[in-house]
């Protein structure tokens, strides 16, 4: 069980506010992923939940229990860190064995529990090696092992993956997912990449200098993004935003269209512009159209090859269905 | 490129050059308190017997046999023992506490300690020997020595440990405190064992510290809390200047710490450049 409620909580440094009053729900069992570009608070949230850092207002409730002033070490929650933060004088063995010393287990029940950990996550030869003589990746499979043997209530994760290299970020990111279907307990997971956020999560919750700018299941947020914001951090490559006479078209102050929403065409469509960079994947291509008199640079994205050069011009043509349109706020029509 | 080569050689033979005088130039003093001990008092005043003379271990005998250098050394010991102890036991808490929960004033906290090391001890020589004496009946006791020298040692070893534990990561103590850990059990399983390196250095500094002073001890004692400081001091005062004897007195005080400096190199040079070089 570990359902994690915020009420109205915030956080000064001194006089900044980096979080203004805050309420938010994670169901027990669900994977929350926060996201958000750097400074915008999403690890401060974290914190907050496991206790490192006090609330300067507000409520922090896990299982209907207020434990705003309760300690870390007693919210039965487990971290990991961006850094592993391993304990480096003790082996694989000894740090993932620390917590249950700590809570005065016995020592047959902690070997095994050990040996199962250790078998979960690949470290079964690693065990009586010290932190300094592993991989990162390895590293960061103690650390989740030190977490998983003290069954906590919650999971919660600083940008676990941000040290590794892209390759090692994949897999890890598929064990963390599995992870989570086989023992079904609350994860809460902080991450800048937005790609980890929509793979991952059931809930992702958008933040900016401290404010959710929308709680929703990944699609939702895709689909249907609140706001400019949103719509622009969510998506791979970005949402096209346009603001120009050709959203007013529209009775919107922006209109945004993704990249995968537009059809090229070399002979006519509703927008022309010329080719900038063609980024070709193989699976997909990018393409980056300027002098479209829209916005600095609108970005298509073709499925398959298509065989466009710099300097081509071509026609783009937006999916009608499929424009987003926001006021002069910045909100959702 | 031969010519930048060439040039960092005799460079290099400059600064080895360089470094051994300054080496010996400090080191003269110790060589010659050494040599002036296994020299007759009469002896040891004569220009002719400098380098070449008989050398005699009376003053040795003398000083243990006589001057109960045994007791004072017993003294020194205990004292600066218990107060390296005592020192470590207040310090590192103190360090800890400001190194992973700061709070608005720490920084101002740390220069105020610093501080108190500004204060001339002169200054309050007269109303600690009074209240001491006559007031607190504590004159001339180990406790008053230890309780003394951890006092001034104390903020040079808060300071020296707050840079160790500066060096921490601190998601490793936060690590701790979600596995389950309370703040001894942070101290003892985590933070000691990580700052074990910085600590040892910092003790034997506050030790050889401890051992060295003399301002205090020689004051705050007649006889039985004395420490080989005093010995020293009683050496040159009521008999004239017996260089012969006084040195042989001084080189037995100041051998254990130089034999524990030699040991402890490493861990001292550590100590002393304040974890500046990882």
């Amino acid at each position: 069980m570990g359902k994690i409620v915020l009420e109205n909580v915030t956080k000064s440094f001194g006089d900044t506010q980096v979080i203004p009053p805050l309420n938010l729900t994670i169901e027990d069992g669900e994977f929350a992923v926060f996201v958000g570009p750097s400074g915008c608070g999403k690890s401060t949230l974290l914190r907050l939940i496991a206790g490192l850092e006090d609330c300067t207002s507000g409520d922090v409730l896990i299982n209907g229990d207020v434990v705003t002033q309760v300690s870390p070490s007693k919210r039965g929650l487990a971290m990991v860190f961006q850094t592993y933060a391993l304990y480096p004088h003790m082996t694989v063995r000894k740090n993932i064995a620390f917590p249950m010393r700590m809570s005065g287990m016995s020592e047959a029940e902690q070997e095994k529990k050990i040996q199962a950990a250790a078998e979960s996550l690949n470290l079964t030869d690693y065990l009586d090696r010290k932190p300094g003589q592993l991989s990162g990746g390895q590293r960061q499979r103690v650390a989740i092992g030190r977490a998983i043997v003290r069954d906590p209530k919650a999971f919660l994760f600083d940008e676990p993956l941000s040290n590794l290299d892209a390759a090692l970020r994949v897999g890890m990111r598929l064990e963390i997912s599995e992870m989570h279907a086989r023992m079904g307990t609350t994860m809460i997971y902080v991450t800048h990449d937005q790609v980890e956020a929509m793979t991952m999560a059931d809930k992702i919750v958008v933040l900016q200098a401290g404010v959710i700018e929308q709680v929703g299941s990944p699609l939702d947020l895709y689909h249907k993004p609140q706001n400019e914001f949103v719509a622009g951090f969510i998506g791979s490559p970005k949402m096209n935003l346009i603001k120009t006479d050709e959203a007013a078209k529209h009775n919107a102050a922006t209109i945004g269209i993704r990249p995968e929403h537009l059809t090229v065409s070399t002979t006519d469509g509703a927008w022309k512009g010329t080719v900038g960079v063609a980024e070709h994947l193989g699976s997909d291509t990018f393409i980056h159209v300027h002098d479209t008199g829209l916005a600095d640079m609108i970005t298509v994205r073709i499925s398959g090859d298509i065989a466009v050069k710099h300097g081509d011009r071509i026609f783009l043509t937006p999916e009608a269905d499929q424009i987003h349109k926001f006021d002069a706020n910045g909100l959702r029509i | 490129m031969a010519i930048v080569a060439q040039s960092s050689k005799y460079g290099q033979i400059g600064r080895t050059t360089l470094a051994w005088i300054v080496g010996l130039l400090f080191f003269f003093p110790i060589f010659w308190l050494v040599l002036t001990s296994f020299k007759t008092d009469a002896d040891a005043v004569k220009p002719e017997f400098l380098l070449f003379f008989t050398p005699t271990l009376e003053n040795y005998v003398n000083m243990t046999e006589n001057y109960d250098y045994w007791r004072f050394a017993r003294n020194s010991v205990i004292t600066s023992v218990f107060a390296t102890v005592f020192t470590l036991a207040v310090g590192i808490p103190c360090a800890y506490a400001m190194a992973f929960n700061p709070a608005r004033r720490t920084k101002d906290v740390l220069m105020w300690m610093l501080s108190t090391k500004m204060l001339p001890a002169a200054g309050v020589l007269y109303p600690m020997t009074f209240l001491t004496k006559n007031i607190l009946g504590i004159f001339d006791t180990h406790f008053l020595v230890i309780i003394v020298l951890s006092l001034i040692n104390m903020p040079i070893v808060i300071w020296m440990l707050f840079t160790y534990f500066k060096e921490i990561p601190r998601e490793i103590i936060e690590a701790g405190k979600m596995d389950g850990v309370n703040t001894w059990g942070e101290i003892r399983e985590i933070l000691i064992p990580l700052a074990w390196g910085g600590i040892a250095s910092t003790a034997l500094l506050c030790f050889i510290f401890c051992w060295n002073e003399a301002y205090w001890t020689v004051r705050l004692t007649t006889t039985d809390a004395a420490t080989l400081s005093k010995l020293i001091e009683g050496n040159r005062a009521p008999e004239g200047l017996f260089f012969g004897r006084l040195s042989a007195v001084s080189a037995a005080a100041v051998g254990p710490i130089v034999v524990l400096g030699w040991f402890c190199q490493k861990q001292l040079v550590q100590g002393l450049t304040f974890g500046a070089v990882k």
